[in-house]
């Protein structure tokens, strides 16, 4: 197979398209762990927030209130995780993984109570979705070898929200290290019960670190189904979430290697789409599953401690009570 | 002994709570039925009658209850160890790979009767296998085991996908499945059986799986509270402490608890592949892994409690099926709403309902004083 | 203005069914180091975690600097000026020391506002009173001595005016704690007060200038230091009740049953647990091992029964020597003849949530005698469970019922009853009859000398001195992990022990 820089670019580019959805999950992630409540449920808030978006981009024509719906539904369940795992110290794990059931049936039940076509919510025009933007200068310079090359096949031509995530990436570390916030948000992650004798409500920072969370997934679901496609489809977050929860981890619960994580992640799905029945000189034909299934691989891998050691947040998972 | 105002007796606490709570489940998801704009009521009429209105439906409610037993049960033996399997779906799947590598290698050379133990056995040890690593991890590395069975989920199914497409699919064919088994390694149905006592029932997949289901319940149930590795794992599950105070080698509990909650899981396989679809296919397990969590908090993981989950849950789904045939507004999806809520609420908001619960007993405790001073 | 800093007035707190505080007075006065002393369990800490806003008293009031302030929370306590060092350090162990400092009493929004405010405030605080810190330092990176200067630092940041220190010394050495002794002085000496617990004797004597004594949940005494002494505290500390008269024949000890060589524990950070511990137990007699709670008995306990290693020294069981492979295996200890009655009863004594028949065979629940081919023989456990019951009278008697559900003193019953009921060669008892209620520990205490007659060599570690001075033969006294003295039941009394325990006794190395 020769691989021209046309190719690499494409893939690069592919890269980048498949990451945005994992980046803005795996901040969401970050947020949340970083605070001590473990969140399975990046899968389901990224599904209800696709789906709120496409419908109601479908209803109102407007990719903005798609979006701003999208964020209302993730903030709604973030409420929910929160009221069953903070408020009433339930089990972080299933609290988890019931809202992820019930958006995989609510969002099909939803869809054909209210567009009558098999779960599938309508095509959008594109004046309601989020579509590609060129850069400035994209045009002028796309002749110039190489760097121009660059610019306009991977740097230019994403859409809104691909450069959102990157500016969230940003966001999230200068919140969790440069503010307030953030430094109480991470300690209570840490020792919740230094952060309550200093004077600092432990409910009510994890309250908020998992609303912010809320607002992530709602975008990043709003990506998949408004940006990245033009309607719902049923189950359209596709593990996204988990691969997102599994970047975090990869990423040790830090933004910025959490990102290249979901780089490395949505390489590997770029990879296996573009090696899709390719022969490789001496390996032969890559199977495309071995590639998919990397990102979990990875991470048990690491998880196992044999490669570098994966350490979450001490309090991590654990419901705050005082004890005696 | 005077009662104090916060004790609940016994009943309340482990059938009134879990009726709130199934209670309130159900209430959220007839609003939700409600706000589609169909009558509630009216639905759960339709999925009763769906489920246990016919021979042919109490069939499927019983078919689909056989794969949340086992899988119900994974995760019930699991969680007396403090163990959280999430992994249920990836060992079903791979439990039903064992089953078809078995009969595919072997139907044309064994009878029945040596295919059905050794089919059984191999569901068993794959999905034992599957499970294997995660609880290595967890044992011997700390490494979380919610997080690494979620993972070996989708490894399980990349994998199946692999070996459909590269291994098992037939030459020519387009459809990722394997061939069928040979009629003598199919596991006798439920109508057959009852044929040769003369009786006649309608058909449905409801197969032998089903008895087996009902026997595994009956070992596990041995296993939890009748012997001492039960004893062992009951004792690490409820206070690590207390378990090296007493000399149990805890890691070895944590493996030899996951490896069973993997084979049972596994078990599923058995009904799905052997019992019903007569080949390997993809996706077989549809979520029935993920039942299998429901199952266990609504059976409060005790087996008599995972089989009446698990029959609710079959009726659940036979019901919900029928319901969208009469009732098209309302998919069948809602069964997944339904599961989800339940999950919900008996599991992370389970004991949301208690204090009020007790408020009540205590008011009506002190009208009891109040009556006999 | 009063002369006062804070004031109790009839605080009470309970904890379920225990009474930590029981209609507490204390008056604190300004620019003074108070004393509070008392026994584990006495109910100093929860006293201070409810002037610190951790717990809120049942009843009571608290006045600050002459006026009732209520605090509900730590926010309250910290904008009143009080300030708390705590036992267990709350610091962040991945943050940076300056981050811990900071954390709570930020100063904006942005933390860069909040790190340059901090690192001119603290250094001030270390020029005023030599509290010297490294604040790019992370926690887990520095020794505890200067951890719990960080949180001097995090109280005095915060502007406390009265500082509160949770058995600061605990965790020092004795260098360390000198040099925190020298910052409290120095904060005395500018205006600060300060509230100091501890069961250090010596400590009170040598720092403080009033203090009050804390026994079962009350204050027993006020004193000023000058016009107290350390037997007078140590009296005072462990109260003079009756001795109780315990229906006993001689001992008549036989062959050493345990023998404890040169024994030593270094735990993971490093911290001397145990060290250099040698003594031995003869058939037909109890040893008992005093000491203030915390001070390598617990240790001493879990080396014995195979749940720690140790890290030196050796063990003989009636002569047979507990190799290392056997050392972290209680299984095989018990078979070698070991029988371990643990401090924590319900933590590790029994499993609250099973029934009293399986809790009846923790430990021994893989014999023969409980167990077929596969199936446990519940009718024989529930046997051995009716049996035991009856014969060391636990009630209900009803072995389908929670051991969560019996009394303490029904719930030690049990324990002991499973442990005597093999006859083993070595019994190790700790803490018999903490929590329990006094009809049972007179029963508990004739069946731990029945043992004894049986030829048992019985280890009693108990915070109780009279149960001790009752019980035992021989007594060795624990300080600080090291056996700091041994004697004969006959000649010792409360005083001198207590005198021991808190190592203010004649030829006290520390």
């Amino acid at each position: 197979m020769d691989l021209s820089l046309n190719d690499l670019l494409s893939i690069l580019s592919a890269t980048i398209r498949l990451s945005t959805p994992l980046i803005f999950a795996a901040m969401a992630g970050i947020f949340s762990e970083r605070s001590g409540v473990v969140d399975i449920s990046l899968e389901g808030k990224l599904l209800a927030g696709a789906f709120a978006a496409a419908s109601v981009a479908a209803v109102t024509g407007s990719a903005w209130l798609g979006l701003g719906a999208a964020i209302l539904t993730g903030m709604a369940l973030s409420l929910v995780h929160g009221f069953a795992s903070i408020t009433h110290k339930g089990d972080q794990v299933v609290s988890g993984v019931a809202i992820n059931i019930i958006v995989s049936g609510l969002t099909v039940v939803l869809g054909i109570a209210w567009f009558h076509r098999a779960g599938q919510t309508p095509t959008l025009p594109s004046s309601a979705r989020f579509m590609s933007i060129k850069l400035p200068g994209a045009d002028a310079i796309s002749q110039v070898p190489f760097l121009g090359e660059i610019y306009t096949k991977l740097i230019s031509g994403h859409n809104l929200l691909v450069y959102l995530a990157f500016v969230c990436v940003g966001l999230t570390y200068w919140i969790l290290f440069k503010t307030r916030f953030g430094l109480r948000l991470r300690a209570v992650g840490e020792n919740p019960k230094a952060v309550d004798t200093a004077g600092i409500s432990v409910d009510f920072l994890r309250y908020r670190a998992i609303l912010i969370g809320g607002i992530l997934t709602g975008i990043g679901g709003t990506y998949i189904s408004i940006a990245q496609n033009a309607s719902f489809t049923r189950d359209m977050s596709a593990g996204q979430g988990y691969i997102a929860l599994a970047a975090m981890i990869f990423g040790k619960w830090k933004p910025t290697p959490a990102m290249l994580s979901c780089f490395l992640f949505g390489f590997l799905e770029a990879l296996s789409m573009r090696l899709q029945g390719v022969v490789v000189p001496f390996l032969g034909e890559v199977p495309v599953q071995l590639i998919q299934a990397g990102p979990y691989i990875l991470t048990v891998v690491l998880l196992a401690g044999f490669v570098g050691r994966a350490i979450a947040p001490k309090a991590d998972g654990v419901p705050y009570i005082k004890e005696r | 002994m005077s009662r104090t105002s916060k004790s609940l007796p016994v009943w309340a606490d482990i059938l009134l709570i879990p009726l709130i709570n199934l209670a309130m489940a159900l209430g959220v998801s007839a609003l939700i039925i409600y706000l589609i704009g169909e009558n509630p009521i009216e639905a759960l009429k339709l999925m009763i009658e769906g489920a246990f209105g016919s021979s042919e439906g109490i069939g499927y409610t019983l078919y689909y209850a056989t794969n949340f037993i086992f899988t119900g049960l994974a995760v019930a033996v699991a969680f007396h160890a403090m163990l959280f399997n999430i992994g249920g779906e990836g060992q079903a799947y791979i439990g039903g790979l064992g089953v078809a590598v078995a009969l595919l290698a072997l139907d044309h050379y064994l009878p029945f009767w040596l295919l059905f133990p050794i089919a059984i056995m191999s569901a068993m040890l794959f999905g034992a296998a599957w499970a294997a690593i995660p609880a290595y991890l967890q044992a011997y590395r700390g490494s979380h085991i919610v997080i690494t069975t979620i993972m070996f989920n989708f490894i399980a199914a990349n994998l199946m996908v692999y070996l459909l497409v590269n291994v098992f699919i037939m030459p020519g064919s387009m459809t990722p499945q394997s061939r069928t088994f040979l009629e003598s390694a199919w596991m006798p149905t439920m109508q057959a059986m009852f044929a040769t006592f003369g009786i006649k029932i309608s058909e449905s997949p409801l197969n032998f799986s089903f008895i087996i289901s009902l026997i595994t319940s009956l070992l596990v149930w041995i296993y939890i509270w009748h012997t001492r590795w039960g004893y062992e794992m009951r004792s690490v599950g409820f206070s690590e402490p207390a378990a090296s105070y007493a000399g149990i080698n805890t890691k070895k509990v944590i493996m030899i608890t996951m490896l069973i909650s993997g084979a049972l899981a596994g078990l599923a396989g058995v009904n799905e592949i052997m019992g019903v679809q007569h080949k390997l296919m993809l996706d077989f397990v549809a979520g029935y892994g993920f039942t299998g969590i429901a199952v266990a908090l609504m059976g409060r993981n005790h087996p008599v409690g995972i089989i009446m989950a698990s029959i609710l849950f079959g009726a659940l789904f036979q019901g919900g099926a029928e319901l969208s045939f009469d009732m098209p507004a309302i998919s069948k999806e809602m069964v997944f709403v339904i599961q989800g809520l339940i999950i919900l609420f008996s599991g992370a908001l389970a004991y949301m309902s208690k204090p009020w619960v007790e408020r009540l007993f205590s008011i009506f405790y002190r009208k009891i004083e109040a009556k006999e001073a | 203005m009063s002369d006062v800093a804070i004031e109790l007035k009839g605080i009470s707190k309970s904890f379920g069914s225990v009474q930590a505080n029981k209609n507490v007075d204390l008056k604190i006065y300004k620019g003074t180091i108070h004393g509070v002393v008392g026994e584990n369990g006495a109910g100093k800490s929860t006293l201070m975690s409810i002037l610190y806003g951790f717990y809120e008293a049942d009843s009571g009031e608290i006045y600050v600097d002459g006026k009732e302030t209520a605090i509900h929370n730590s926010t309250d306590a910290i904008r009143a000026g009080i300030g708390m060092v705590h036992q267990h350090f709350m610091l962040v162990e991945n943050f940076t020391v300056l981050e811990n400092i900071i954390l709570g009493a930020e100063s904006g929004m942005m933390l860069s506002h909040s790190i340059a405010k901090a690192k001119s405030e603290v250094k001030k605080l270390e020029q005023n009173y030599g509290l010297y810190i490294d604040l790019n330092a992370r926690i887990d990176t520095i020794p505890v001595g200067q951890q719990q200067r960080v949180e001097t630092i995090k109280a005095l940041y915060r502007g406390a005016k009265v500082l509160i220190l949770d058995e600061p010394t605990g965790v020092l050495t004795p260098q360390e704690a000198e040099q925190l002794f020298d910052i409290l002085r120095a904060l005395k000496k500018q205006g600060t007060t300060i509230v100091i617990i501890t069961h250090k004797l010596r400590e009170i004597m040598n720092l403080t200038d009033n203090v009050s004594v804390m026994r079962n949940g009350e204050i027993v005494a006020n004193l000023k230091t000058s016009q107290t002494s350390k037997e007078e505290l140590a009296e005072l500390m462990v109260g003079r009740s009756i001795r109780m008269e315990i229906d006993k024949s001689p001992a008549k000890p036989g062959e050493i049953l345990l023998e404890v060589k040169k024994l030593g524990l270094t735990d993971a950070h490093g911290v001397r647990r145990l060290d250099n511990l040698n003594f031995n137990v003869r058939a037909g007699e109890i040893v008992g091992v005093a000491g203030v709670s915390g001070n390598g008995q617990g240790e001493l306990l879990e080396v014995l029964a195979g749940m720690r290693t140790c890290t030196e020294g050796e063990v003989k069981i009636s002569s047979v020597a507990i190799t290392p492979s056997l050392a972290t295996n209680p299984k095989k200890i018990r078979e070698a003849g070991i029988a371990h009655v643990p401090e924590d009863r319900l933590k590790r004594g029994l499993i609250p949530q099973f029934s009293a028949s399986e809790s009846s065979i923790l430990g021994y629940h893989n014999s023969p005698a409980y167990n077929g081919m596969i199936l446990t023989k519940t009718g024989a456990i529930r046997r051995h469970c009716v049996d035991i019951m009856e014969r060391f009278d636990v009630r209900p008697q009803n072995p389908d019922i929670k051991s969560a559900n019996f009394s303490g003193g029904n719930q030690q019953k049990l324990i002991l009853a499973r442990e005597m009921d093999r006859s083993p060669k070595v019994l190790l008892v700790g803490q018999p009859t903490r929590g329990v209620d006094i009809g049972a520990i007179e029963f508990i205490h004739k069946q731990i000398v029945a043992m004894r007659d049986e030829g048992s060599a019985v280890l009693l570690v108990s915070g109780e001195l009279d149960e001790l001075l009752s019980l035992s033969n021989r007594i060795i006294v624990m300080f600080d992990g090291k056996i700091v003295g041994e004697v004969d039941a006959k000649d010792a009394d409360e005083k001198s022990l207590g005198l021991m325990m808190t190592n203010s006794h004649e030829g006290a190395s520390v």
